[in-house]
């Protein structure tokens, strides 16, 4: 009984995942004055090669800084689950 | 672990170091950057957990050490930043680049073999952020080994 309407959600979402390539072409809507402006102009401003470190580094640095504060506060989040799994009895931090 | 799987690690440890760096630092000019290289850097501490036993493990790479390097990895990346207001420019901007100072050198427009000394502040944040992911991942990974110990003991 649940399995069958596991089966049956499983294969509507399939159905409806398969039938989306029909609707919408790949790539589409295409931004395309911002890759140009990237491609044209980021050798010369930020004097980078990988085009795509300068983005992440450079244009987009503020995100970058989330991202890695985002990594900052997973470590501490592991951190105080797994000092709360050991009941917190001790503080082998050598 | 056997003897054999310990003297593999032994032998393979520095070498994922390095190429570990090399992504790192090589960020502004081939595929990969902070993220990327300070996973890599991570596998070899992960290579290390797998091979030798607890006690040995913690004897070998100290929890305090990384969480140092999780941390000043994260002040080096928003001193960069912030290093910027004091000359001025706006937060985060790329106040090295074409400075003709560290990493500061001009690139050439089109396809070159590029320049390790070039692209200003992004090598700094590269290295940063690769600090901080060694440091992150390794004692993400440290504290999942002391978990596991406890419950199987």
């Amino acid at each position: 009984m649940r399995r069958g309407l596991v089966i049956v959600i499983f294969v509507v979402l399939a159905a409806g995942l398969s039938t989306i390539p029909a609707f919408f072409t790949f790539g589409e809507p295409a931004e395309s004055g911002m890759d140009r402006y990237f491609i044209e102009h980021g050798q010369a401003q930020a004097a980078a090669n990988n085009i795509v470190t300068s983005v992440v580094f450079d244009y987009r640095g503020f995100d970058t800084l989330g991202e890695s504060v985002i990594l900052f506060t997973a470590v501490i989040g592991v951190g105080l689950m797994f000092r709360s799994m050991r009941g917190g009895e001790e503080h082998e931090d050598e | 672990m056997s003897k054999i799987v310990r003297t593999g690690a032994n032998l393979l440890y520095p070498f994922i170091l390095i190429f570990g760096l090399y992504v790192i630092m090589h960020g502004h000019l081939t595929p990969g950057g902070g993220f990327q290289g300070g996973a890599v850097v991570a596998t070899a501490v992960a290579l290390v957990i797998v091979a030798y036993s607890f006690e040995e493990v913690t004897a070998m790479i100290k929890k305090v050490g990384m969480k140092a390097r999780e941390s000043i990895g994260l002040l080096l990346f928003i001193g960069a930043g912030i290093a910027a207001l004091a000359i001025g420019a706006p937060f985060f901007s790329n106040f090295l680049a074409n400075s003709g100072l560290l990493f500061g050198q001009v690139v050439p427009s089109g396809p070159n073999p590029g320049d390790l000394n070039t692209a200003g502040v992004i090598p700094i944040m590269n290295l940063a952020v690769g600090i901080e992911v060694w440091g992150g991942l390794a004692v993400i990974l440290l504290y999942m080994l002391s978990g596991i110990t406890k419950e199987g003991s």
